[in-house]
């Protein structure tokens, strides 16, 4: 990469983080506890809208795994999960009204919080319909992963997005709060993923599963991506470009090796596909406020009426991380 | 014992040490500050078996570790004069065994000094390629803060031939810090008169503590057992892999004393290892071979990786694949085309799975008609020439372990004749020319035929230039069709026993081939409209004439 390429990257980045700081005006604190994390602390970093069903799960799993803090941004829910959220002791929230496609889709607001909370921390940035999984996660707490990335001196931890269906109508069970979502949505595709390199950037960019599958089988190349870097050695001069698909500076994307060896990966198992997947559709297709004037909402559109199946002869049910490993979906790298 | 972080569990195996009747000597990094360092002190002042020696600040691969094992060893020599046997162990070590099994242990093998000490031209694992060099170089930067400085000093050095001189009689070994030497030796060691001499020469050595006491420990030791009693696995990158609570039961089987390194909150371990007071753990020699295989695989993994896998954590540049695909595949061309029931046929004949023409335009022609294949990989062509090299190894990987064949052809996505060409696990097979099999039959507009043969006359030979490239690496047959149908039976055979899934019979039975009466004539007819069809080889205008019989067409049928 010559000079002036990575001058202009560096600009780039500078750029981001100044809008970062420009929109932290938009966010107004609820519940600031940002003075109990210890130096030590494990975060995680979320923004959402109306996703109170999923939240009582959502934080028994990442406390479960050794997760400290939470920072979340709630982005105008009307469900009642801000409230829900300023009770709970170890999250800090933040409430906005502003648009979250001018906020870049959170990316900005996430920046801002990580900026000023995330320095020095392994932060791990996650949607709330995420389960992020990595090698061991059965037997090991996430702090070990940290402590064991801290050793190798690796800074930033890829996790693919992992598409998770039911079998038959989506909204044939339906979602209750405090269920674990994988009970519904069990079901994944196991090889029909397809990697290429971003030059620019250096990460992967990597598409396939049941949306391109079912959704996107006619426009493959607008399907949406999957590749994922959402655990990172924060330090406040990084930012994230484009959700946590890849960030800048760009050394942090090189989460793969690319000399035919294997880096340790992780998956995130992406629940978004239950009995609320329909409703939710809908108003995101009024409110036109997601990521490429929300066309995936609207290849959705016509599919989500009745109610799809993703499911086929060939989908894998989900059992546990070894079983995607073995599948070749995560790797353990080195980790043993 | 040498304790830098996690004091706590330091504290710990410590007490476990003294409890045993073991005198401990802790060296603790300069770098803990000093109200650590005295709360940590305070903790073990109630244990007088326990002692602190002179601290020093112990960055890796520098001459503080050796210095800080030195006045460690001087102390307990002193201070204990019934110390037999010195060990020298980190804060993150964890005993494995009971402390009387090692004592007893050492009794019986009162001259014997355990330090793993090979001389550097004989040892694989040194890091950075510096071996012999890093006793004849100067290193006066750090490798880990000052990389650039450091390896341009090193090339500086060998440019202008520059070498140390190792001191008299030194033979440079190297091996594991971690060793169990002798009084007699350690002493021999601390005492000998040109102690100084040496001190200064290793000062300047880069990672001393791995060859200093394994070098002179050869100067003065009557019985050196080369390997250290001390289980501790190194990733690629040389550094130690680390040991968490899933990993109880491979380290109650590995029978060695003492492992490294612990993970400081792995709370089951170091209360299984530490507290457990039933013995009834085999007494034998140590032997750690039972763990080397996962933590081989671990390093192999993360070297080499899983043949013909693409995935978020490992995409290989072109060529350093190990593997482009994950197993073995044939491809054949022209084949369907020339014989009537040919995809039926070879599965019959192989037991593999027989896909149809997988980059077809249309959709890909899994076998059986399916839609959707293993790993949920769908027909869909669009989305299948968005990325037509991760179909091909998508398939191979979902269906590993089951041999995969399918028909190609000049109607078919060329972006992949050259992914393929240079697989080795591709077996190509390929009748130029057969593509005017299916026109030849066909009721199309003779000027339509013109066109399209000329078309994929054009194509094939461009994939036939591909594939008769030098890079070329898969397995390439190429006949013309007029070779093929004189003897079709022999290279049928060649390519059936290469994919090798059956018994070694011989073939029973051909495929039907089609009727090609007035195939040649077709083939002038191309010829006068001056289209010249080459790739399927000479065809007699009118083969009829010999003899005149019309035989009526039988199957073929070899016995052995």
């Amino acid at each position: 990469m010559g000079a002036w390429q990575s001058y202009k990257l560096r600009l780039r980045r500078r750029r981001w983080r100044i809008r970062a700081f420009r929109k932290r005006r938009e966010l107004r604190p609820v519940a600031n506890r940002a003075s109990d994390v210890r130096p030590s602390d494990l975060l995680v970093f979320s923004t959402m809208r109306n996703e109170g069903v999923r939240l009582p799960y959502f934080l028994k799993y990442y406390r479960d795994m050794g997760v400290n803090h939470f920072f979340m941004v709630d982005n105008d829910s009307t469900d009642g999960s801000l409230d829900y959220l300023a009770r709970q002791p170890d999250v800090s929230v933040w409430t906005t009204r502003a648009s979250y496609k001018r906020s870049r889709f959170g990316v900005d607001w996430m920046n801002w919080l990580l900026m000023k909370y995330g320095h020095d921390h392994w932060c791990l940035t996650v949607d709330p319909d995420e389960l992020f999984l990595y090698p061991f996660c059965d037997t090991r707490p996430l702090r070990a992963l940290t402590d064991w990335l801290d050793a190798s001196s690796i800074k930033s931890f890829s996790a693919m997005l992992l598409d998770m269906y039911p079998k038959g109508r989506m909204d044939q069970q339906p979602y209750q709060a405090g269920q674990n979502p994988l009970d519904i949505a069990s079901w994944f595709d196991a090889g029909n993923y397809t990697v290429q390199r971003n030059p620019e950037m250096g990460n992967l960019w990597i598409q396939g599963g049941p949306r391109a599958r079912v959704f996107f089988a006619d426009k493959p190349m607008l399907a949406p991506a999957l590749n994922k870097v959402p655990l990172v050695r924060w330090d406040r001069r990084y930012a994230y470009v484009s959700s946590t698909h890849n960030l800048l500076p760009r050394g942090l994307n090189l989460v793969y090796d690319e000399w035919g060896g294997e880096k340790a990966s992780g998956i995130l198992l992406h629940t978004k596909f239950l009995s609320t997947f329909s409703e939710k559709a809908e108003e995101e297709l009024t409110r036109g406020q997601h990521y490429g004037a929300s066309r995936e909402y609207i290849a959705y559109a016509d599919a989500v009426k009745d109610n799809p199946d993703l499911w086929c002869k060939w989908s894998e049910k989900y059992i546990n991380w070894r079983q995607l490993e073995i599948l070749g979906l995560m790797s353990k790298g080195n980790w043993a | 014992m040498l304790v830098h972080t996690a004091l706590n569990r330091a504290e710990q195996v410590a007490r476990h040490w003294a409890r045993g009747g073991c005198p401990v000597v802790i060296h603790v990094d300069k770098m803990v500050p000093k109200p650590t360092y005295d709360a940590f002190v305070a903790s073990l002042a109630d244990v007088p078996s326990v002692l602190f020696s002179k601290r020093h600040r112990c960055e890796w691969g520098t001459w503080g570790l050796v210095a800080a094992s030195q006045d460690a060893s001087e102390l307990m020599l002193e201070r204990f004069e019934e110390v037999r046997h010195v060990y020298l162990a980190s804060g993150s070590c964890l005993p494995l065994r009971p402390v009387d099994e090692l004592v007893e242990y050492l009794a019986q093998r009162p001259r014997t000094d355990f330090i793993e000490s090979a001389t550097t031209a004989d040892v694989p694992w040194t890091v950075g390629g510096l071996d012999q060099e890093r006793f004849t170089l100067h290193f006066p930067f750090s490798w880990r803060k000052h990389r650039y400085l450091f390896d341009r000093f090193v090339e500086l050095q060998r440019m202008v031939g520059y070498k140390r001189i190792i001191p008299n009689g030194l033979v440079p070994h190297m091996g594991s810090q971690w060793w169990c030497l002798t009084r007699q030796t350690l002493s021999a060691i601390l005492q000998d008169p040109d102690r100084h001499k040496y001190d200064s020469y290793f000062k300047r050595v880069w990672i001393p503590d791995e060859s200093y006491f394994q070098t002179l420990a050869r100067l003065y030791s009557t019985n050196i057992e080369s390997r250290s009693l001390t289980l501790s696995k190194f990733d690629f990158q040389g550094k130690p892999h680390i040991f968490y609570d899933d990993h109880l039961q491979l380290l109650r089987r590995s029978d060695c004393f003492i492992a490294r390194k612990i993970w400081p909150h792995a709370d089951r371990l170091y209360e299984a290892f530490l507290t457990d007071p039933d013995r009834a753990m085999s007494r034998q020699e140590p032997n750690p071979g039972k763990i080397d295989r996962i933590f081989a695989k671990a390093v192999d993994r993360r070297t080499r990786g899983r043949p013909g896998l693409y995935m978020q954590s490992r995409f290989p540049n072109y060529g350093w694949e190990n593997g482009v695909t994950a197993g073995k595949y044939s491809v054949f061309q022209g084949f369907s085309e020339l014989f009537h029931d040919f995809e039926t046929w070879l599965s019959r004949a192989t037991g593999a799975q027989v896909h149809g023409h997988l980059y077809g335009p249309k959709r890909a022609e899994f076998a059986g008609g399916q839609t959707v294949i293993n790993g949920a990989l769908s027909d869909n062509a669009k989305l299948r020439d968005a990325n037509p090299k991760a179909f091909l190894t998508n398939l191979l990987w979902n269906t590993r372990g089951e041999r995969q064949c399918f028909q190609y052809g000049p109607h078919d996505n060329p972006k992949i004749n050259w992914h393929m060409s240079r697989d080795p696990n591709a077996q190509i097979s390929v009748i130029s020319g057969a593509w005017a099999v299916p026109l030849f039959q066909s009721n199309a507009n003779f000027a339509d035929l013109r066109a399209e043969a000329a078309a994929l006359q054009k194509i094939e030979s461009r994939m036939l230039d591909e594939l008769r490239s030098p890079d070329v690496k898969a397995r390439v047959r190429i006949w013309t069709m007029a070779e093929f149908i004189e003897s079709p039976m022999e290279p049928l055979q060649v390519i059936i026993d290469e994919i090798g899934q059956k018994s070694l019979r011989r073939l029973a039975e051909a495929p039907r081939m089609e009727n090609l009466t007035g195939f040649g004539q077709f083939l002038q007819n191309l010829k006068n409209q001056g289209m010249h069809p080459y790739l399927m080889g000479d065809f007699p205008v009118d083969p009829a004439p010999r003899n005149a019989r019309s035989s009526k067409r039988k199957p073929y049928l070899i016995k052995k």
